[in-house]
């Protein structure tokens, strides 16, 4: 270990693993670390831990994220001072008692096949365990393990790490011996391949700890990518958790920008007449300034949610959603329909998610929609409660299996309301076609749109609460 | 490495048991990760944002750190609205106007028997204007923390209240410790306080406020700790009742409810207990004060159907059959 930067090489490595497990780090924060890492020093790992805790995490799920990488960063230079104690096996090693030192810090250090030292042939033959976990921590630095992503990429690195090891080499050496044809020779060969099997193994043991040590934050990064943009009908049962808890977080995200933009104050002008109101105490003199306030008005969203069978798997998530949004927003009114129309917003509000939608489902759901229908429901019970500053959102495919569409009620819902927006999961080529009336409601809403992923979803959402700032 | 930091003025924290102590005496039982932040905090010079559920004793911990390194308390709570007005300075209007009509009547005496505009305008510039000075500025708590000469600790309530632009307003004093005042300058800190933001997480906070924080979380103590706080803060509990206290907390966090009951809960529970002369719960007494802990009437009901059963337990564990 050189004197000169004594901590920063094995901090760098572990907050290349810190960003490789999803904390998001920063060059600011990496100094921090650093600077935390020279008060408290190595030697009380407790300490150490809560004190870059501190600096490097966050949030209460980067603590975890961050608590597990500490922990899998140990586990590994553990492995590498395993090797150090000579012992086989993997469960009976001392903690060590500088986990940042480099592995070159074993005994027997440089044995690398080819560069100087022992071969490797040599190191399996001597069975000399210290040296081959150098060797192999050596040529993984080499063939730059921590670039590794997915999880289908473990055998090329493997393999690589094999070859910077000199594998190559020693195959040639087993073959010769097999070629001698003494007995000798022959049982050696095999005794070497068994070391060689062993190695492979450990090597093989060795990528997968590092792919979850560097890659499990681009992994799960990458996977919830495609989610955000994949059809929400296509997703199967298996994501639906990671699904909500996408969705939940996109709806704090919108909430969190609506509820920025509801009160923007103008500063600079003057609101002369609240101005002199407020200073008649000192004969209008104008101690106390006040400044005009534009005031936004929150919006006031009523959602109709198609769940018939048509678009039953869309139906899931636009439920979720719903209720995500039930959650964040507070003058919002839900309404779920297929053959008929009933009000939602209160099982949305009481009862948990998972509840809400199978009670929402089991009410109304799966039967074959009936738009027309659904819409004199709405305009019976509900139309007194559209006001110049509600907007409609439909989500839903339009397709009212050949029945009245109604749209005498969609007229004067576009005259009463702020405006409609239309959501519909089907691409734009199927609108019209078949039982679609999607064309024939067009004409009164504000905006008609595909939505069928997650990002539709944000967007069409974002927009309205923008709208209404 | 140590000495090339700025050592914080007088109050020197040699080690994380010391802090530990330290609040110790203050009456705060603090875990081991809160003192490391404390310790941490005042080396690095960085404040210290606290999350936690309400009640965990996030402020509790501000005034425990003040009233054992003997600093002033300064308090500030943010709230929707909150501006610089509120939390950094204003100017003394009433006063600045009196100096004008001072300076109204004294205005030969500045001016002299000047001939001619230019000189009189000559003469006005040359006189010292303290119009726009410290002198007529009223301090607000971030800047009277700034002005304090042997330091303080400065705790910044509920940061996740106040509106998003507040919270960029905050970052020059976070990371360098002075505020900028357009009519004077810059103010720099005497001493660097120790500054301490508490959030309960409402809204998320921003990434670069966070940056220049350190992040403690502070949770649900362990029935150890959660015991050892509530005997510092009620002195004379019996210790078996301790125990049964503690246990049914300990349950009631392990069910589902909308509001779990804190520490701080607990703590007023143990004091009712000890009004009431208990020393073994039983089934009816906590079902009556059972609203100390519970805020919601539909955890009340949640949590009476399991009364019983918790009660047999917490006895169980308070070791009274």
């Amino acid at each position: 270990m050189s004197d000169a930067a004594p901590a920063s090489e094995p901090l760098r490595r572990f907050l290349q693993v810190a960003r490789g497990a999803g904390l998001r780090v920063s060059a600011a924060e990496g100094i921090d670390a650093a600077r935390t890492v020279e008060i408290v020093g190595y030697h009380d790992r407790t300490i150490l831990k809560d004190a870059l805790g501190l600096v490097l995490a966050k949030t209460p799920d980067e603590k975890n994220l961050y608590d597990e990488a500490f922990e899998l960063f140990f586990k590994r230079d553990e492995f590498a001072d395993k090797g150090g104690s000579g012992e086989s096996g993997d469960t009976d090693a001392a903690p060590s008692g500088d986990p940042f030192a480099p592995p070159t810090a074993g005994p027997g250090g440089e044995g690398m096949g080819g560069s100087g030292g022992q071969s490797l042939g040599q190191l399996l033959a001597g069975d000399d365990r210290a040296a081959l976990a150098t060797a192999m921590e050596q040529a993984a630095r080499d063939a730059n393990i921590e670039t590794i992503r997915f999880f289908t990429q473990r055998n090329l690195y493997a393999r690589r790490i094999l070859d910077r090891m000199g594998l190559r080499q020693v195959e040639r050496e087993i073959d010769a011996m097999r070629q001698g044809g003494t007995p000798e020779s022959l049982s050696r060969a095999q005794f070497m391949e068994g070391r060689v099997e062993q190695l492979r193994d450990a090597v093989r043991d060795f990528v997968e700890r590092n792919l979850i040590l560097y890659a499990r934050g681009e992994t799960e990064k990458f996977r919830e990518e495609l989610l955000k943009s994949a059809r929400l009908s296509n997703l199967e049962r298996r994501d639906l958790d990671r699904m909500r808890v996408l969705v939940r977080q996109m709806a704090k995200r919108l909430a969190a920008r609506y509820a920025q933009t509801r009160r923007v104050r103008l500063r600079g002008v003057l609101d002369t007449r609240r101005t002199i109101r407020r200073n008649m105490g000192w004969d209008g003199v104008p101690f106390v300034t006040v400044w005009k306030q534009k005031r936004i008005e929150k919006p006031r969203v009523m959602v109709l949610c198609d769940v018939s069978g048509s678009v039953a798997a869309l139906s899931q998530f636009l439920l979720m959603f719903l209720y995500a949004l039930n959650e964040t927003m507070s003058d919002i009114r839900s309404f779920a329909f297929a053959g008929s129309l009933i009000e939602v917003s209160e099982i949305l509000e009481k009862e948990p998610v998972e509840e809400a939608i199978t009670k929402i489902m089991s009410l109304i759901g799966y039967g074959s929609s009936n738009y027309g229908n659904s819409f004199a429901d709405f305009a019976d019970g509900w139309m007194r409660y559209v006001t110049n500053k509600t907007t409609i959102l439909i989500l839903g495919d339009a397709r009212g299996n050949r029945t009245d569409p109604r749209t005498e009620i969609m007229n004067e819902l576009s005259l009463r309301s702020k405006r409609i927006i239309w959501m519909n999961p089907e691409y734009k080529s199927a609108w019209g076609t078949g039982d679609s009336d999607m064309y024939r409601y067009a004409p009164f809403c504000n905006v008609v749109t595909v939505c069928n992923t997650l990002r539709h979803l944000e967007r069409v959402i974002s927009d309205i609460l923008e709208d209404a700032a | 490495m140590n000495d090339a930091l700025p050592d914080g003025g007088v109050i020197s924290l040699p080690s994380i048991d010391a802090v530990e102590r330290g609040l110790g005496e203050a009456g705060y039982i603090a875990n081991r990760q809160i003192s490391t932040a404390i310790y941490m905090s005042h080396h690095l010079q960085k404040p210290i944002l606290v999350e936690g559920p309400a009640g965990v004793g996030k402020t509790e911990l501000a005034k425990s750190v003040s009233s054992w390194l003997k600093l002033p308390l300064i308090r500030m709570q943010c709230y929707e609205g909150l501006d610089e007005a509120k939390a950094l300075y204003e100017w003394k209007y009433g006063k600045q106007l009196l100096y004008t009509q001072i300076l109204k009547d004294k205005i030969n005496s500045v001016i002299g028997e000047a001939d001619g505009l230019t000189a009189a305008l000559a003469k006005l510039h040359a006189f010292g204007d303290i119009f726009y000075s410290h002198e007529f500025l009223e301090p607000r708590p971030l800047l009277r923390a700034l002005q304090q000469t042997h330091g303080a600790v400065l705790l910044i309530d509920e940061i996740d209240k106040s509106d998003q632009e507040f919270e960029a307003f905050l970052l020059e004093i976070l990371s360098d410790y002075q505020v900028t005042i357009p009519e004077i300058g810059t103010v720099h800190a005497v001493t660097p306080p120790i500054v301490l933001l508490t959030s309960n997480s409402t809204r998320d906070l921003g990434d670069a406020l966070k940056r220049r924080c350190l992040h403690l979380h502070i949770g649900f103590p362990d029935d150890k700790l959660e015991a050892k706080i509530i005997a510092s803060r009620v002195p004379g509990i019996d210790d078996s009742l301790l125990k049964q206290l503690v246990s049914f907390a300990q349950q009631l966090r392990a069910m589902d409810l909308k509001k779990l009951p804190s520490v701080s809960e607990t703590i007023d529970w143990a004091k009712v207990m000890m009004l009431l002369h208990t020393s073994v719960l039983d089934v009816d007494l906590v079902r009556d004060t059972l609203n100390v802990l519970l805020k919601f009437e539909a955890d009340i009901e949640a949590a009476g159907k399991q009364l019983a059963a918790m009660t047999h337990k917490a006895r169980q564990d308070g070791g009274v059959g």
